[in-house]
Formats: structure tokens, C-alpha cells, sequence
């Protein structure tokens, strides 16, 4: 595995993004749509031209054509050739590479394995589903053996039932693999990237340890797409069981088991606040000291402690209104309720570090 | 999905169109002399004229292949500067005259010619050959050829040939692997319309080949030929020169199978 580290600066488009990937490390590239996220992609997959410099393992790209830069690149879109079957699809990265037809296809049947569609190797493109299609991309992609893998939004064409699936396989297929994820999904940063780097106006804005950021985000971007809340836990009867706060929510993509590692996420905008505990089920009620009140637009965002004396405290944020803020007496310090409804909590499986 | 249909209108002026087409066929047809078409469409001359026909067709046409698609794809796939005009030069015999199409080969590759003095010197005489006869129907031909193929490169993109490049193919694996698979629906019905449009060839042909039998005289010379000294024959012969036309685009339809 390979380390990347990137200067793409391309004065015509007004990028200038530097950032580095360790080796086996996943990083998503979160921004605005025009920010030169993917403008950044194309100048490591040799796509786009650069100023910078471009470096893979200790080897200068500068110059590499793409097809001997070893970087393979998955878009939106999987692009499958329409001519070739699912097999021949994955085998053509081993076959450009100079392997022999059997042994091409032998690679790209393990491939297919990995990812789920071994069954639909003899298929045509135009018989997949757009969730099929993905996953054969990626193993296309992956079969090529590249140093460095580049998604851009790999799930942001699929629809809602295909995308938790691809989520799925990338999860598995990336624990240790240096990838650069380009995304403007909070979630898919959550759920696959060590570290993500924020991008606005073609400038690095924030990086950081994805869930530092994505609770506690700096740059304007993140925090309107991300500032989630976020409980880690086990599960045990429909909930995520933490020392200090178990949350209910609903799975989303897969079914856990008890004990299992899961994820509850939930927006701020999911939390309502009281005075008083209040009642009805199911939902989550949650005791917590507020630890910080800020405008933001038109609501107030207030940042709690649950559980402030407990070694394992859970910060949530909650938006209330300016006049309930007012209503409330809502200031640092003060003791106040949270109520979560269960579906507005998402449950994912914990990613695996 | 259904049409929302068309203004009733409409159908008139597609009916007259279309018999004007078909009408001179049928009556071509019907002025065929049926008792002696086997003997005057197998004569020496019209067996000759029949295969020289096929011959240099086929020729022509395999000659458009090979520098037609590089051609497409240079001006499909790069830009330079003056692109535009060289794509206007290419496409220039689509609109010439075929019979200044032919003067113009002749001042270029004719004993007076331009290179004359060249191929002089190397012993090769090429007006008025069977090679002047492919030279002609190349030069006629070869824009079919570009247009369509490049057409089609440009509809099918180079996001495909994108993704090839980072799966580590490099530019001749993407183009036989990619390129070529990609475009194969155009490029037939390139070949087709090249094809045909050899084989119909007649006025530069015989500007810059002349008509001998065996040698330059190809079928619509032939016809041209005969159509005053013995019409019967003439008749017959374009028959044969329909057919073999239908033959080759039924075998061949342009767009089937593409998308």
C-alpha cells in the first residue's frame, strides 16, 4: 500500500488543494458542489493537469500517463463497457496489465466473489441494477491491483435501497486500502474514512479525524452537512447501549444482532428539549447539562454533556428556536431533557478500525 | 412509448417523396426484357464490368478503413489548430462534382500530374489503370467513412476509454479493447455507405480511369456505355447494380444494433 500526497493546483479552475494520504488510510474530501473536489481526483488519476506535485509511495507522478500511474478511479456512474460481460469487465484491468485471458478471469472471479455478484459474471451490463453495476465497478477497479483508489460519490447515483448495500462491500473492501473518497454525504464519511479533509472554493478548509469533524465541524461546509450526534454502543433490543446514554433507533441496511458494534446517528434537528422529562414512547429521553449556546441562522444550536460525572460522557446537540431558547432559559449550565424520536435515529454498524 | 402523432398534413408530402423514389425503380423494372436478361446480364463485357465492380469496391472501401478511422479519430479526439478547415477539406468530395473530383486527381497522380514526373521516374502509370479505378472511388468514398465513424466516436464519449486508461490500458489497448467495440455500429454503417458509394461511382471514375473493358470499365460506366447503343442491356445491368446494392445493405443494415 501505497502513501499519496497531493498538491493539486490548477489556477483555472481555482483549486489549490493540498493534502496527504497515509498508507492504508481511507480520506474523504468533503465539500460543496464546484469546491474541486473531483478536480482534485482528476490530477491524481493523471486526468487533469497540475502545478503541484503529485506523489505515490515515494514515486513522483508528475508526467506518469494515467494508465501507468496505478490509481484506479470509481465515479458516480460505473460505466461497466457495454460490450464485455460482467467477467470480462473485471478481468480487463489483469488483461491491460499483460495477464493471460485464464488467469485474468480467474483474478476477476475473486473479485466478483469479494463484491457479491460471482453469480452475475456471465451477464451483460445492461442486465445489473444500478447497485449491481456499482459493485462490479469496484471490483473492476479493484482488480487492476491500483496503489491508490479514488471514489467519486460512488453512491450518490444509486437509490436509496441500492446505496446501504455498496456501503456495505466498501467497508469491508477498503479497511486497508489508502483510498480517497470523494463525497458530500456526511454519512459515508462516518461510515468508511479515517480522516476527512474539507474543501470550499478549491481551498482545504478543516481536517481532521472524521468524527471530530463531523461533531464538532469549524468550516462552514461541515457544519451545515454535518454537526451530527453520534452514540457508539452495543445493540441490545432495538437500542444503542452506551455506559452513560442508550439511544433508540433503527437499523438501517443490515440487521445487528445483540452485542453487536453499532452506531446511532442523529442531526441535532432530531432532538427536542424540555424542562421537564418528558413522556411517550418510543423515544429516547436523555438528561444533559448544557454545555455551550450558539446562533446559527435561524435556530440555536446548544451543546450538552449526558452524563457529566459518569467517565464516559456523550455530547448531543440539540436546534431549538430562538424563543424556545429564550423560553427555556437555555444557558451553559443549566440542566435540560432531550427526547429523541426512534426514527429519526439512524443505526449503522460500527466501522471497523 | 407511443408517438403523440404527427399533423395529418404531413403524410402528403412523405407519400410524394416516396414515390418519387420508388417510381423510377418500378418502372425500370417494368422495362426490363425478361426473355434475354440471362444471356445480356452474363455477356463478356457485363461479367467483366460486374466483377471489376465488386473488385474495386471492396478494395476502396478496405482503403477508406484504414486511413478513414484514423482519420475519424484524430479529429474526433484531439484538437489542433486549423481542425476546422481540415475537416472541411476531408468532407470536400461529399459536395464536388464527381467529374471534378476525377480532374483533380488526374493533375495530381496523371502523367502531367503534379506527382506525374515522380511516378514517372519510379515506372508506375496509374491513370487510366484499375489502380486509378480504387483511387477514384476511394477519394469519393472515403468521406462516408470519416463522417460516420466520427460521428460516432463523439456520441459514445471518452468517459469508457477514461476508465480503461486508470484499469491501466494504455492508448492502442483502449482503442482495439474500447474505442473500436464502442463504435463497431457506426463504423459498419460507414463501410455500407462507402461501399455503396464506390460501386455507384461513375464520373470521376471516368475522368481519371477512362473505360476500358476488363481494366477501368466498371458497371455504371458500362451502363452509361450502353444505355444508347443497347438499352435492353442497359436495363438489365442496373437491375443487377440494385441488387447488388440491396444485398449489401441487407446484409448490413446501418444502425442495427446500435444503441
Amino acid at each position: 500500500m501505497s502513501s499519496l500526497e497531493l498538491e493539486a493546483v490548477v489556477p483555472s479552475r481555482g483549486v489549490a488543494v493540498t493534502l496527504a494520504v497515509a498508507p492504508g488510510e481511507t480520506v474523504a474530501l468533503l465539500g460543496p458542489n464546484g469546491a474541486g473536489k473531483s478536480t482534485a481526483l482528476g490530477v491524481v488519476a493523471g486526468l487533469v493537469p497540475t502545478e503541484g506535485r503529485v506523489t505515490a509511495g515515494g514515486r513522483a507522478l508528475g508526467g506518469v500517463p494515467p494508465h501507468r500511474r496505478r490509481v484506479a478511479l470509481l465515479a458516480q456512474e460505473p460505466l461497466l463497457f457495454p460490450h464485455l460481460s460482467v467477467l470480462d469487465n473485471v478481468a480487463f484491468g489483469p488483461r491491460s496489465r499483460g495477464a493471460g485471458r485464464r488467469e485474468s478471469r480467474a483474478a476477476a472471479g475473486t473479485w466478483l466473489d469479494r463484491v457479491g455478484m460471482v453469480a452475475w459474471a456471465d451477464r451483460r451490463p445492461d442486465q445489473l441494477s444500478g447497485g449491481q453495476a456499482q459493485r462490479v465497478a469496484l471490483a473492476r477497479a479493484l482488480a487492476a491491483e491500483p496503489e491508490l483508489l479514488l471514489l467519486d460519490e460512488p453512491m450518490a447515483a444509486l437509490d436509496v435501497d441500492a446505496a446501504p448495500g455498496v456501503r456495505q462491500v466498501l467497508r469491508t473492501v477498503l479497511a486497508d486500502r489508502t483510498t480517497l473518497l470523494v463525497t458530500h454525504d456526511a454519512l459515508d464519511a462516518l461510515l468508511l474514512a479515517d480522516r476527512v479533509v474539507v474543501v470550499e472554493d478549491g481551498r482545504v478548509v478543516e481536517q481532521g479525524e472524521t468524527r471530530e469533524v463531523l461533531t464538532r465541524p469549524r468550516s462552514d461546509f461541515a457544519a451545515r452537512i454535518a454537526g451530527l450526534n453520534l452514540v457508539t454502543g452495543r445493540w441490545r433490543d432495538g437500542a444503542v447501549v452506551h455506559p452513560t446514554a442508550s439511544v433508540t433507533g433503527l437499523p438501517v441496511g443490515f440487521q445487528p444482532r445483540d452485542g453487536d458494534e453499532v452506531v446511532a446517528v442523529f442531526s441535532p434537528s432530531a432532538v427536542s428539549v424540555f424542562a421537564e422529562p418528558a413522556a411517550g414512547s418510543p423515544r429516547t429521553s436523555l438528561t444533559g447539562v448544557i454545555t455551550d449556546v450558539e446562533p446559527l441562522g435561524d435556530r440555536v444550536r446548544i451543546r450538552t454533556l449526558v452524563g457529566c460525572s459518569s467517565p464516559s460522557p456523550v455530547p448531543v446537540a440539540a436546534d431549538v428556536t430562538p424563543a424556545a431558547a429564550v423560553e427555556l432559559d437555555l444557558t451553559p449550565g443549566s440542566q435540560v431533557h432531550l427526547s429523541i424520536k426512534a426514527v429519526e435515529v439512524a443505526v449503522h454498524a460500527a466501522r471497523r478500525v | 412509448m407511443r408517438s403523440v402523432g404527427l399533423p395529418r398534413w404531413m403524410y402528403l408530402p412523405a407519400l410524394v417523396g416516396a414515390l418519387f423514389v420508388l417510381l423510377p425503380l418500378v418502372a425500370m423494372v417494368g422495362r426490363v426484357d425478361w426473355a434475354d436478361f440471362g444471356s445480356l446480364v452474363t455477356s463478356d463485357s457485363a461479367r467483366d464490368a460486374l466483377w471489376l465492380s465488386l473488385r474495386t469496391s471492396a478494395t476502396s472501401t478496405v482503403l477508406c478503413v484504414l486511413v478513414g478511422v484514423p482519420m475519424a479519430l484524430v479529429l474526433a479526439r484531439t484538437s489542433f489548430r486549423g481542425q476546422s478547415v481540415v475537416r472541411a477539406f476531408v468532407l470536400l468530395p461529399l459536395v464536388v462534382p464527381p467529374v471534378v473530383s476525377g480532374v483533380a486527381l488526374l493533375y495530381t497522380f496523371g502523367r502531367r500530374g503534379l506527382l506525374g514526373p515522380t511516378l514517372d521516374v519510379l515506372g508506375l502509370e496509374i491513370a487510366f489503370s484499375t489502380v486509378a479505378v480504387v483511387m477514384a472511388q476511394t477519394f469519393v468514398a472515403l468521406p462516408f467513412l470519416v463522417i460516420s465513424v466520427e460521428g460516432s466516436l463523439r456520441t459514445a464519449g471518452q468517459r469508457y476509454e477514461v476508465v480503461a486508461a486508470t484499469l491501466g490500458a494504455g492508448p492502442t489497448t483502449v482503442f482495439r479493447r474500447v474505442t473500436l467495440p464502442l463504435v463497431l455500429p457506426g463504423l459498419l454503417s460507414g463501410i455500407v455507405l462507402a461501399f455503396a458509394r464506390a460501386l455507384g461511382e461513375f464520373g470521376a471514375t471516368i475522368t481519371f480511369a477512362g473505360s476500358l473493358q476488363g481494366t477501368t470499365t466498371t458497371l455504371p460506366t458500362q451502363i452509361y456505355l450502353e444505355r444508347v447503343s443497347d438499352p435492353d442491356a442497359a436495363v438489365a445491368l442496373s437491375l443487377v447494380l440494385v441488387a447488388v446494392a440491396v444485398v449489401v445493405i441487407g446484409v448490413a443494415r446501418p444502425g442495427r444494433g446500435a444503441p
